[in-house]
Parts: C-alpha cells; structure tokens; sequence
C-alpha cells in the first residue's frame, strides 16, 4: 500500500515524471529528487517559512505540501524565479539594503514578498510585517527586509505609472 | 605603458563605505551551498535516538528488529563508539576550581538530559533511520532529576555526578573590598532580584554536519555549519586519534549562528566517529525538535543585586550575586562558566564606582547544556546593572538619564579598570549620550507619556547602557588551556590575472566578514573591490585561526588582512621599482594600477605585473625574487579584551488590560571603534537587537518537574516575527582602538546586550502609575497582569 | 522529521471517501490541505497507513448564496473565504477572522471544512461558525445529514462526525439587515493559535443589541458560547452595568484550560477584555449598515 505513485510535476517550466513514496514532502522531493537545493528546510512542521515555494502562482509551505498532492501542478522555486528575472528588483533590493545575512530565509521571504506586492504594490510597512509574518529571519530584525520591500514595491508602483499612456 | 591619468590619484577609500556584499547574490538566487545541499558518493544519514528522561540509566538495547529495516547500515550504541572518540571535559583552567565530569560522544550507561544521544541509526536517507529508530527498543530506568537551580546545591538533592561530591561546576568572588563600609555609609540602598529565563539560539539552518573519513588515506573531511573550523579540526584528530594534518573542515554557507555553532556537540563527535567506523561519508543534519533539545542553551541565571548611592545620587557599590544552572556537562571546549564569569565581571561596568563585590554559583542540572550563545553574559550583567539604576534613580526621584549621566565614566579617564577589575581601553559613553540626546527628542516623548497616560494609555521609556568586550586576546581561553586561537591570520596574494586573493581564518556566517575583508584589502593593497576574491571556511586553504566568536571577526580578523594587505603592497611597489627601474618613492598602487606619482600617469596594470612574475620571469634582475604572497598574522595582546559602549532606548506602550506590551521603537548609539562599513554593522546591530528583545518578550525553554522541555517546537518556543518587532534606529560614535591599526572594535553582540534592558526598564517605566517592577524575563503578557492583578497569579 | 511511510489515495467523490474510511477505519485518515495533518505526520504523532485526498471531490468545493444561505464548501481555502465578496457582503465576520488564521502561505492551502473537522479549541473557524448559527452538513456518501455548529463540537478534538463520515459544507442563514459581527483575538504573535478569542454577532438596532452571540475559542476544550453572558446583554444597550454583568457571568460558564503561556484565571480575565472590546466594537461598528 506504500507503494510509490507517479507524479508528473512541472518545475520552474520543466516538466518531471517520478515514482515517489508517498510520504515525501514537496520541500525533499525539489531538494532530493530533482537536486534544486535552494529551498531549504528550516522546521518541517509548518512554522518558519524557509520552504516557501509557488506552487500554481500562489505561495505554499513545501513541507506541509506532499510532492503527490503538486502531481499535475505547476511550481517555482527560488532558482526558477531567478533564472526568469521575475524577482530581480526584490533580489537587487535585498542586496542592496543588506536584507539577509546567512540567507537561509531568503528565497521564502522573497517568494512570499513577491506574493504580496503582486497582489497589493502599495502595501505600508504595517501590511509587510504582517504579511511576512510567518517567515522567520534570526538575523536582520527584520527592518531591512521591510525597507527592501517597502522599497521595490514604491518602484513597481512608479513602473506601472509609467506604463500607463 | 599606459598614459591615461587614472582617477585613482584620488582614489577613495572603500572601508567606511557603505558596500553591499558582493558574496550575497548567490544566497538571493539559491545558490548557496549550506551542508544539507552536499551530497557524496556513498553517503549515509545518521538518525539519533535520544533519551526521552531528563536523567535515565540505560538498561538494555534492542536493536535487532530495526536492523533488518529497509536501508539500515548501521546502529551504534555510545559505548561502541567511546572505542573510537575518546571523552571530552568541559574545563577551563583558569576558572580556578572548575570542574565537570568527562562527557562521551553518545550516552554510556546514563543519559543525563532529555535529548542527549543514546543510539545512532545510520541508513541511506534520513527517512529510513527514523523508520528504524521507531523499531529500536531502549530499557530505561529513570533516575530523579535535578531541573531547579535554586535547590541544586541542597543537602537533600540528588547529586547527578556522585564523583563529584556536589552540584556544583564553579564558584567565583570578586571583592575590590569596601563593600560593606559602603553599604553601611551610604544614603540610599536599592535592592532587587532579576530572573532570567533559558532561551536557546534557533539558527535557521540546525546544526549540520556531514563527515567524511578516508580509511584508504586516514584523511578526515567535514562539511561543517560552524564558525570555528580550525578549532574543530584539532578537536577531531585528538578525539578521535586521526594527525590534525589529515583533518581538512569546511565551513561553506552557515545558515545563522550566533555562538549555537561554535561549541563541539557531542552530535559532531558521534557523526565523525560513525564516519570512522563505517569508512564512508555520514551526514547529520539536527532536525527542529531535536535542536531544540540539543543546541545549546544559555542564560538561566538569578541575579541579587544592591546598589549603594548617595542622596545626590553618586554610585558607591555595586554587589551582586548570580546563580546558574548548565545541564549536566560543561560544553566542550568553552565550558558553560563563561556565561557567569562574564556576568560577574561585567555587572555595573559603565559606572563610575569604587567598591564592587560579586559572586557565581553555576550549578549542575539535567537540562539542555548551556554554553555561550550571542552577548554571552553580557544581556544578564545590563539588564541587572540597567535594571537597579533605573530602580536608584525612582528611588531618589531622578530623572533615570540624568542619573545616568552623574554615574558613566568619563570618556578622557580612559584607559582605567572598572570596579570589577576589567581593564577599558578607551569608551565615549558622554559622547554617546550626547548623540542619542541629539536622537530622542525625550522632552516631547515625556508629554506625550503624560498626556496618554491621562487617556488610560501607558507608554514607557526605557534606556540602557552597556560595554561589550570584543576583540579577546588569550586570556579569553587559550590561558585556560583551551586550544582555541585568539590570534588569526590572512594570506593575500597577487594571482596572474592581477586579482588580490585573500584567505582567512575567519569565516562569514551573514555578518559581511568577506565584504569588510575585501574593502580592507582593496584600500591597502590599492585596488578596486572587485579585483579582490576572498576566500574563508577551509582549514586546508586558510591560515590558522580562531574563527567568528566574541565579536572578534572584523577586529582580529580585519588587522590580519590590513597586515598582509600592507606587506604585499610593499612587495609589489619593490617589484616594480626593480623592474621599472624607477626608486620606490616615486611609486604608489591604486586603482590597480602602479602609479609615477611625479608624473601622475599609470605605468602598467597589476595584472603585468603578475603576469611577469609568473610567466616572465627570465625579464627579471637576477637574484631578484618577487614575492607576491604574503601571509600575516594578528593577536590583540594589549588588553585581555578590547571594550566598546553603547546606549540603547526603547519605547513601548503596554496594555494593561491585556499585559500585551508592543514595541513603538528602539533606538541605538553604538561605539564599535572604526566603522569599516556601516550598510553591513548597521544590520548586525537591529539583528542583534532583535535577539535581545526576543529574549526579554517572548523565548524560554520551559521545563516540567521531571526535566522535560514543554515547548521544544518552532510553534511553542517564540522567536521574534516581523510583526511584533519594532524599526531600530541606529547611530554611531567612533573611537577607534589603538590596539590595531585598523582601529576596528566588534559589534556583532551589543545589540543583544542592551535590548533586554532597554525594554525591561520601559516597560517598568509605563507602568509606573501601577507601583508594581517585572525583573524576571521574559516579561510576557501574563506576568505583567500577575503584576497588575496580583489575584490572577493565585 | 520525516513522516513514516503511508498509502496514499485519491478521491473524486465523498462516497469513495466515505468507502476508504470504512475499509480501513482508524488507519485511514483524510488530507486536503495537510497544513495541521503533515506536522503531525513528520512529528510521527499519529502514524496513519492511508491518507485519503480528498482535495478532487467537486462537491466541497466553492462558495455561493443560494436560498437564503451562504454555503461554504468545506475544501474552499481560508484564503478562498478571505477573498470572497460574498462572504465579505454577508457575513462579515469570516472576513474579519481570517487573517488571523496563521500566515498567507498557509492560508492558501487549508481549508474551511478541514479546520471545522480537525476541532482546534484555539482555531478561528470553528468559533466562528458557532456565533453566524452555522450548520454543517456531513456526509457519508449515501446519506447526509445536518448538525449545527453548537451541537457539532462535542469536546478536546472531538465532535459528532462518524468515523465514515465527511463535513461537505457549511451552510450560514443570511444575516438580517440589523445583524453585526465583531471579532478579536489575542495571540502571542501575529498567526500563532489564539490565546483567547471570541467571534460576536447580534441585532444592533438603534443602539438596542439583540439576539447576541459570543462564542469563545482557546479557553476551552470546543468553542464556547458564553449564553449567560449573552443573556445579560440582551435587548440593553450594552451599558456599562450590563457589561459588567456579561464579564460576570463568564467566570460561571467559562472553564478555561491554561496552556503554555497563560494560565486558567489569565484566560478568564483576558476574556473578559476582550467581551468588552468586542461589544464596543460591535456596537460602534457602522461599516457594515
């Protein structure tokens, strides 16, 4: 009854069939199965926000997400979403504000800040404690994560003026 | 020969700059390498079943069903494996009279706290050791356990090493004398009592090993998530019987550490000695439970403290009585009295006082081993000083800043020793005040304090001040016997392609140590940041160093490269002379360019240079030798530690209905010497802030009676989250230290140092119309309403 | 932490859910969004053989208005609920309760009826669902039936679903005109589990509070409707002798359980805070008129 199961898992655009145990959580299966080591591991029970991946464009907890249950879906990973340049103005504002230090959280702060300024651009820094909330970071204090944010999502909303005729 | 004018004549300095860290685009793009991305050949996953009693013998082992389980190589008990890893002992010799029992890789016989390691199930993935692990058996008998401090000492309290007569690890006095006479003299006593909750470090990335023994070779390699790689690899080869020559460990990515990484766990000892054993690559990666039951803990104390003053409110003594509870080892190699010795060496330090007298009492325990974890004594030694100051300063009716101001030592007394026999090399605690005066506009947020409180809302402000000691010399551990480096080096050479490689002992765990190493380098060998590459975490490649601890990176490591920067300029400068034919003088480096400066033009790229010096040198005098790698080493030796100080407020308001109290603001004025660049020390002061106020709101480890942690999970155990936390203000005062030429002090610990106070005085600030003081950390919404509604408490 | 091994089985309809959960009794147990199941799962708390995914069952799903309910299907997501204008217009109260539900990232995958079902005492559904008069409607794939919330949550973790049987969706009368809900929470950390929280509704016509509901969530083993409290407010004006009665009453019908961080009595207190702020609030509030 604990046989593996196939799954046909979309990934970062590429499209992967796998027989895993069912039991294999979508954060083991990117990082054991496919090697995409950028989504790390911090709790495993749901708290810290490190895993965070897309998965069908919305942000999700890859450990409390079996790799069976994304059969069929679309996900992206940190390295998916660097590669296409989705995040570069969040991943440059990072840098810039020095909004990580041992960057153990920062691929599931950026998922998730991204999240937020796609759906809400002009978010205040309120709405970006709350937002990121779940995301654990021992190191910064958080005020630079905010600032970056805060930052990139006042230049999104210039860029969208912009675009504007 | 280049004719261009380069605009490096007027070359700006990089350190002091606010760079970004060149080394952090790889971590934004998940391109980091932390150890549970390195995979090897062969590689198995080791699995720990731990005891579930604070204090157990282990009667009988059952293994045999869970080794015929899918994928099981291995299972190992503690007494197979103290056949290869010798035991450790937590002592320092110069904390006189200190003393713990030896402590094995594993249990042998005795598990002595809940989480301690009793057997190793290795398997090829992780998955299938836990699966096994569930099918091994363990016979138990459970022994009473010792959990609180205050009895641990007690006639009639089990003794959990019977070899050692009592409970007690270390006990130390300091007596500057007077003491008494002045507490009979004075005008005002002010008496408290400060309790201070165990938290432990939650690194993001648990702890993370994965060891690789050659028996072809007898070479050891460790894939380690630590901040002392060199210290780890003499550990290894002495343990485990292996030439330290033959023990290369990296350090690559390290996912937080904070002190939690710069102990040797018992875990690490298993795991390299299973590698050992099996011939084979073994990774342990500490799950979030199991950390939480196995990192290092710190900070359980009870703090007596009285102040002696005048009625103008002059400091006379400070005396103080700290008790604390370790678990049932001392950590290897630090040992767990730092924590308290440093308490006791700290209490009152900013202070201009004459008597001090103080006591350590650290006890044994059957809890999680504590150790040293970010501030290291220094949050419990502020929060006591800041705390009873603030309390003398209600007491006389004065304001708590001017109270202050009479008391903090002068900034033209330095150097001098403070009361306690700690040396200070030079401190601008006016000037601080001063520039935080310049900050807080206290005035307006006094009116505003009156004018809510009149509308039932409660505001507080609280300040403190600190020292913290950075930059240790020998005197830290290595005159205690501890093969822990206090000197570091770095090796900067000049490569073909004109680039500066830089290798250091000191290792980058988020602080920017690569960045600030880089900047150093470019400023004195003369060129741009990015001909720089520096390289760190490798004790096959790096000089031999102490590593990231007590905020010694930048300061120690820093001078080391300033050192080896300046040699290896000179070297170059000599090089083109001789082959330019031109006298040295007239000659200078910047921009990566080798500059007439009578002529004001670039002669000719480094890169020629390296390139003739590598590939030409048939072009060369003879006899004459270009020496384009230069390795420099730095110990501080001028003062046992170099301090530095700040001053940090906090403004919070607290719901007295509720007793949810909510960070308005902090603000910090810090001296950490020369700033080498404050885009990067801005950020390790908010995140070590943000520890600190951790700490006082919301992290314990909570026991039962029987020596069980209640809340070891990410859900129960409350670290600070981004919606609680407040925006922290940071300014700086430079005064750089004389003990190097870099003049760089450490910063990387304040921040945790003072939070705690700050806040615990804010909140005792807003809640003053109430008559009621919380001292015991962490100060949660329940205990402020205990205060408030003292029939709540029951 | 990884979890032990288990089967695992898709499901398009409640009556193959239903058939699994039969065959294999206490062995089986159903997933949708996992978000409380898969910790416990690598926690090794409980080590079910089969988990049945029930995520497929088109049913369950969505959120509509149809004959004067509001239904929610029970795999409609907390963040489906958060977002819905429907339930925005009609009732309000999951609205201003769901971003209190942990985080955004587990908002987007835990569901409504999985909350309900799963029971937590500190949980903000289950109050929820009490205080709007919900009724569940529970299947076991040939026969459904209809409970109401009050008589749904029978204690710690317990309530009246048979072993066979699912929650499908929750139906909600829609609110009359005079209808308004408040909601308050206090939790350590913003999205942690509540300390203490109550979800309140009532008829607020010309400052007259009528047919109140309070129900509170982590202060006891299930939601707890405070009827007494509810009666000491009804048909007043929520004065203040009347609220001083209401908290009164909460220390005879509350019995709260301390957890890690608040003791029983601090509980209590709390409660009683949070009654009075959440009446203020639900008698000032004019948004929703």
């Amino acid at each position: 009854m604990t046989d593996r199961i196939l799954v046909n898992i979309t990934v970062n655009g590429m499209v992967y069939e796998r027989w895993i145990e069912p039991r294999l959580h979508l954060g083991d299966f990117l990082r054991e199965e496919l090697g995409l080591k950028g989504t790390h591991l911090g709790c495993e029970h749901g708290v810290c926000g490190a895993c965070t991946v897309v998965v069908d464009d919305e942000i999700v907890r890859s450990c409390l997400t079996l790799a069976v249950q994304a059969d069929g879906a679309m996900v992206e990973t940190i390295e998916g979403k660097s590669e296409s340049g989705a995040i570069r103005d969040l991943q440059d504002a990072f840098l810039e504000r020095n909004a990580l230090q041992c960057g153990f959280c920062t691929a599931g702060l950026l998922l998730t800040a991204d999240a937020l300024l796609q759906a809400e651009p002009e978010a205040d820094r309120a709405r970006i404690r709350e937002h990121i909330s779940g995301n654990y970071c021992r190191c910064t204090g958080y005020h630079a994560v905010v600032d970056a944010i805060e930052t990139v999502g006042e230049r999104r909303r210039a860029g969208a003026r912009g675009a504007q005729p | 020969m280049n004719s261009i004018t380069p605009r490096a004549a007027t070359v700006e300095k990089i350190v002091g700059r606010a760079v970004p860290r060149p080394n952090a685009r790889r971590l934004v793009e998940g391109r980091g390498t932390y150890v549970d991305d390195v995979e090897l050949p062969r590689m198995v996953h080791v699995a720990y079943l731990r005891s579930p009693h604070a204090h157990a013998r282990i009667l009988r082992i059952d293994a045999a069903a869970a080794l015929d389980m899918p994928g099981v190589v291995a299972i190992v008990d503690g007494r197979q494996l103290a056949e290869i890893c010798a035991p450790f002992v937590g002592a320092l010799s110069h904390l006189a009279g200190m003393r713990s029992p030896p402590q094995h890789a594993m249990a042998v016989d005795r598990a002595c706290w809940q989480g301690e390691a009793v057997v190793a199930v290795v398997a090829q993935t992780r998955a299938q050791a836990e699966d096994a692990m569930q099918a091994v058996e363990v016979t138990w008998e459970v022994l009473p356990a010792v959990t609180r401090m205050d009895t641990a000492l007690d006639p009639g309290t089990p003794v959990i090493h019977p070899e050692l007569g009592d409970n007690l690890c270390f006990h130390r006095e300091v007596d500057s004398g007077g003491v008494d006479d002045a507490f009979a003299a004075a005008d005002v006593v002010v008496e408290e009592t400060y309790d201070f909750g165990r938290h432990t470090g939650v690194t993001l990335e648990p702890r993370s090993i994965l060891a690789d023994y050659n028996p072809a070779e007898r070479r050891l390699t460790v894939h380690h998530s630590h901040q002392a790689p060199h210290m780890m690899g003499d550990l290894y080869a002495r343990l485990m019987g292996i030439l330290e020559a033959d023990v290369r460990v990296l350090c690559k990515d390290v996912g937080g550490s904070f002190g939690i990484k710069v102990h040797a766990y018992a875990d690490d000892f298993a795991t390299v000695a299973l590698s050992v054993l099996l011939g084979r690559p073994v990774k342990f990666v500490a799950d979030r439970l199991e950390s939480f039951v196995t990192d290092i803990h710190a900070r359980e104390h009870r703090v007596k403290a009285r102040l002696a003053l005048t009625r103008d409110g002059r400091f006379l003594a400070f005396d103080i009585a700290d008790l604390t509870g370790i678990g049932p080892y001392s950590m290897y190699p630090r040992t767990s009295a730092v924590e308290g010795n440093q308490v006791i060496n700290l209490c009152g330090g900013p202070y201009d006082h004459p008597h001090y007298r103080a006591t350590l009492d650290v006890v044994f325990q059957n809890k999680v081993q504590t150790s040293q974890y970010r501030g290291v004594g220094h949050p419990i030694a502020c929060a006591v000083t800041e705390g009873i100051v603030d309390l003398a300063a209600a007491t006389l009716g004065m304001d708590p800043l001017e109270l202050r101001r009479r008391n903090l030592m002068a900034d033209d007394s330095f150097p001098r020793k403070g009361a306690s026999g700690i040396l200070l090399e030079s401190l601008s605690h006016q000037r601080c005040l001063a520039r935080l005066e310049e900050m807080v506009d206290f005035p307006a947020l006094r009116r505003e304090q009156a004018e809510l409180r009149a509308k039932g809302i409660h505001r507080g402000i609280g300040i403190a001040v600190l020292i913290e000691l950075t930059n240790p010399g020998a005197a830290f551990y290595g005159t205690g016997g501890a093969r822990i480096a206090s000197q570091d080096g770095a090796t900067v050479r000049l490569d073909p392609t004109g680039i500066v490689h830089c290798a250091s002992g000191v290792g980058e765990q988020g602080q920017g140590t690569e960045t600030i190493f880089a900047q150093i380098v470019a400023d004195e060998v003369g060129v741009p940041m990015d001909r720089v590459r520096v390289l760190t975490g490798d004790t096959a490649a790096t000089p031999y160093g102490g590593g990231t601890w007590a905020s010694r990176g930048a300061g120690i490591g820093g001078e080391a490269v300033l050192q080896a920067s300046r040699q290896l300029r000179a070297n170059l400068l000599e090089f083109a002379a001789v082959h330019l034919g031109l006298p040295v003088e007239r000659l200078r480096i910047a921009g990566g360019s080798v500059i007439d400066t009578a002529e004001g033009v670039a002669l000719m790229d480094l890169a020629e240079l390296g390139s003739l010096a590598h590939f030409r040198p048939d072009l060369l005098p003879a006899g004459f030798q270009p020496e384009l790698v230069v390795t420099r080493h730095y110990a501080q030796r001028d003062y046992p530690f170099i301090f530095t100080n700040g001053i940090q407020v906090s403004h919070v308001e607290v719901d007295v209905e509720t007793g949810v109290v909510t960070l308005l603001k902090h603000w910090v004025v810090e001296d950490c010497g020369r700033v080498l660049n404050p885009l990067l020390v801005d950020e390790q002061i908010r995140g070590a802030v943000m520890q600190g106020l951790g700490g006082v709101l919301f992290e314990e480890c909570l026991y039962d009676e029987n020596g069980v942690m209640r809340n070891g999970s990410m859900a129960d155990y409350l670290v600070p989250m981004a919606g609680e936390m407040p925006d922290i203000e940071v300014a700086h005062v430079e005064t750089p230290t004389r003990s190097s030429e870099l003049g760089a002090k450490g910063a990387g610990e304040a921040g945790t140092a003072g939070a705690p106070a700050a806040v615990m005085n804010a909140i005792n600030d807003a809640l003053r119309p109430f008559a009621v003081r919380l001292t015991a950390q962490p100060i949660t919404p329940e205990k402020i309403l205990h205060a408030l509604h003292p029939h709540l408490a029951g | 932490m990884k979890a032990p091994p288990f089967a695992y089985r898709r499901v398009d309809s409640v009556a193959a859910a239903a058939a699994l959960l039969r065959e294999h009794g206490d062995e089986a147990r159903l997933i949708a969004g996992g978000q409380t199941l898969l910790a416990t799962l690598g926690m090794r708390l409980s080590e079910p053989s089969l988990l049945i995914d029930i995520r497929g069952i088109t049913e369950m799903q969505g959120i509509a208005v149809a004959d004067g309910h509001l239904r929610i299907g029970a795999l409609a997501r907390h963040v489906d609920v958060e977002r819905s204008a429907l339930v925005a217009r009609h009732l309000p109260l999951l609205s201003l309760a769901a971003p209190h539900i942990a985080h955004a990232a587990i908002r987007n995958r835990g569901t409504f009826g999985g909350s309900i079902a799963f029971a937590d005492p500190a949980a903000e559904w289950p109050a929820c669902t009490v205080a709007a008069d919900g009724a569940l409607t529970l299947s076991d794939g040939t026969r459904s039936r209809t409970v109401a919330a009050t008589d749904f949550f029978l204690g710690l973790y317990q309530t009246a679903l048979r072993p066979d049987e699912l929650i499908t969706a929750v139906q909600f009368p829609l609110p009359g005109p005079q209808r308004r809900f408040a909601f308050t929470e206090l939790a350590r950390r913003h999205g942690d589990y509540a300390t203490v929280g109550v979800a309140l509704a009532g008829d607020v016509t010309d400052g007259r509070l009528d047919n109140p509901r309070i129900v509170y969530f982590g202060i006891g083993g299930t939601p707890v409707r405070a009827r007494a409290a509810e009666a000491a407010l009804a048909g007043g004006r929520a004065e203040p002798a009347a609220l001083d009665r209401a908290v009164a009453e909460l220390g005879g019908e509350l019995a709260p359980a301390g957890d890690l961080y608040a003791a029983a009595a601090t509980k209590l207190h709390l409660a009683g805070v949070l009654l009075r702020r959440g009446i203020q609030s639900l008698m000032a509030e004019d948004v929703q008129s």
